[in-house]
């Protein structure tokens, strides 16, 4: 029987080996250049017309007045694995280093060895709170390097499903910032209308999360019978549940406080950094692919694009609040608009054929085989797309060497590069504002370790 | 769309993409000074940054004078007040692929190249912190090239266990 061991001076410092991550950590002051100490605390953002200041660079602080501690992988507040560094100067932050890679499962590589139709269920599982929008970029880059047009009716139906699914991850994000802040309650209120949207998803693809719904060529089913009802429902309900949002969280002087001027960020910043979505509209500038460069048929609804003035953690929340609801709104035009028609192409060398066809029609038979054996063969060619998710801008790029899978497969997730914002986010402010930072960011982990 | 091209350095082979996008194919000595002719031009956002290994697929087609090496290193820049993308393919070279890094342009590329040597090991000079970021430190090789193989664990059929 094995002696339990006690772990000794010597043991310890094997075990901190073990873990280590070596030079992706945040080093110590004393084996940190002047260069990369500049780096990490965003003084290299000292472009032309950037407002930190190169003064703000403490060179001359020593290891001993500060501390380096490790926030995750595994903290609560950092919704997944993500590992935080912190150099803490008493109860604020000096310097501030994300360490990724805890959910690495090599998707990209994987997407590699998957024909073009089992490609979307990979993609799927990348941003797991909006699946559908992954598959639509996925799916939107294939079709452009096949050269196929979707009917009309797959387009508004792939616009009401990523819209849902737009108002389900604000909602998640509504209800895990709640909790971030201790307003617990909007967590189970967030989590409650979530759900609304879960089970219509259900309804309709047979999954809640990771649908595989969109797919090259269309949808993967028709709109059940009477969803024009239960989409109303969802509408009227979360749109008026909206409103008591602002009357719990708006207004309420304690998360003001934490809301309010916390962790600004200004546009040139978001820019330079390349950051998207809410992040780059709280800044004030109004980029929206959906509005500036349209895809689907977002230029034939009408909708706002919210933009905020500070940059703020508040205007983050004020934007993705007020997103929900004008994605409310989208979907009430596509009830009203969604025209009748096919619901996926029709050529038969990308869609499957329906299953009642298999049986009467050879060459139904051989193209189900061929497809499901072998999949379609996609022209050369190499194409970046990219779509609106709800945490920014989602790019997909394939590269095809005319065989059945993709020969590259890269995925431009949007928390990956908004995540650098972090460290210039964090900088300067205290131990308990990390928390806002990480929350309004939105990083999801599954996107940006892929 | 191509009369808001931007003005390409001379010597640059430039092609229109399958999104209609423009597409320049600079030498790794012009790639730096490309991208940063084309921030001036009013490119304000580095979106992408990624690479690729050509291993398996050297006979891609590519506009004439663009001698095709085994890595290209693949940027994607935004206008936002033009409304335009442009993609910029290096040759990133066989052996030892190594561009400029973007940083001092761009200092949101920083993670993208990080990703980029940590996947496919192409280096980028002049990056401030050149180390891997999704893969475990101590790790060996590039899982993105294409002479590196896909892991598979191997599946054990056993014999049901029989009646008795």
């Amino acid at each position: 029987m094995n002696e339990p061991t006690v772990r000794t001076a010597e043991r310890i410092e094997l075990l901190t080996a073990e873990t280590s991550e070596g030079l992706q950590e945040l080093q110590r002051r004393d084996s940190t250049t002047s260069d990369e100490l500049g780096r990490e605390v965003g003084a290299v953002l000292r472009l032309k017309g950037l407002t930190l200041d190169p003064n703000a660079v403490d060179f001359d602080r020593r290891d001993d007045e500060t501390m380096i501690i490790n926030m995750g992988p595994s903290h609560p507040s950092t919704h997944g694995v993500l590992r935080l560094m912190l150099e803490l100067d008493g109860e604020f932050v000096l310097r501030t280093k994300p360490v990724i890679g805890y959910l690495h499962t090599g998707m990209e590589k994987t997407g590699e060895e998957l024909s073009y139709i089992q490609g979307a269920t990979n993609v799927t599982r990348m941003d797991y709170l909006s699946p559908v929008i992954n598959e639509l970029c996925y799916s939107m880059a294939v079709e452009k390097l096949l050269d196929i047009d979707v009917p009309a009716r797959a387009v508004w139906i792939r616009m009401l499903m990523s819209e849902l699914n737009r108002v389900s991850s604000h909602l998640v994000w509504m209800a895990t910032n709640g909790m971030d802040l201790g307003a617990s309650s909007m967590m189970i209120y967030g989590l409650r209308e979530r759900e609304l949207i879960l089970a219509f998803f259900e309804k309709t693809a047979g999954l809640r999360m990771n649908l595989n719904y969109v797919r090259p060529g269309g949808v993967a089913a028709d709109l059940p019978d009477g969803w024009q009802d239960d989409v109303l429902v969802i509408c009227d309900t979360i749109y008026a549940r909206t409103f008591e949002y602002d009357q719990l969280l708006t207004g309420q002087p304690i998360f003001r406080n934490r809301m309010v001027g916390v962790a600004p960020l200004t546009a040139e910043e978001a820019l330079a950094l390349g950051v998207t979505g809410p992040l780059l509209r709280s800044t004030g500038v109004p980029w929206d692919l959906r509005r500036s460069m349209p895809y689907l048929a977002y230029d034939q609804v009408d909708f706002d694009v919210i933009v905020g003035t500070f940059g703020d953690n508040f205007d983050r929340y004020a934007i993705r609040l007020n997103e929900i609801r004008e994605s409310l709104r989208i979907v009430r035009q596509c009830i009203d608009k969604m025209p009748a028609g096919d619901y996926r192409s029709q050529d038969p060398k990308v869609t499957p054929p329906p299953r009642a066809r298999i049986g009467e029609s050879m060459e139904a038979l051989i193209h189900h085989f061929k497809l499901f054996t072998e999949g379609f063969h996609v022209p050369p060619g190499e194409v970046y797309l990219a779509v609106e998710s709800p945490r920014g801008e989602l790019g997909c790029y394939i590269v095809a060497d005319g065989g059945p899978k993709p020969y590259r497969l890269h995925v431009r997730g949007p928390s990956f590069v908004n995540l650098q914002a972090v460290s210039l986010l964090m900088r300067g402010g205290s131990m308990s504002d990390t928390i806002t930072v990480i929350s309004t960011i939105d990083p999801v982990m599954g996107e940006v370790d892929r | 769309m191509t009369s808001l091209a931007p003005v390409a350095p001379p010597g640059v082979v430039t092609s229109t993409g399958l999104a209609a996008d423009l597409c320049c194919y600079p030498t790794r000595e012009q790639y730096f000074s490309l991208i940063a002719s084309l921030k001036c031009d009013g490119f304000e956002m580095c979106v992408d940054v990624c690479a690729v290994d050509y291993l398996n697929f050297a006979d891609r087609s590519l506009p004439d004078g663009v001698a095709p090496t085994r890595f290209e290193v693949v940027t994607n820049l935004l206008s936002l007040s033009k409304k335009q993308r442009v993609r910029v393919r290096v040759q990133a070279g066989n052996d030892r692929p190594e561009v400029d890094s973007l940083f001092t342009l761009y200092p949101g590329t920083e993670a993208l190249e990080r990703e980029a040597f940590d996947l496919l090991g192409v280096l980028f000079t002049n990056h401030p912190d050149m180390t891997r970021i999704l893969m475990p430190e101590e790790w060996e090789g590039h899982p993105l090239r294409k002479d590196y193989g896909v892991g598979k664990v191997p599946v054990q059929f056993k014999e049901a266990p029989g009646p008795r």
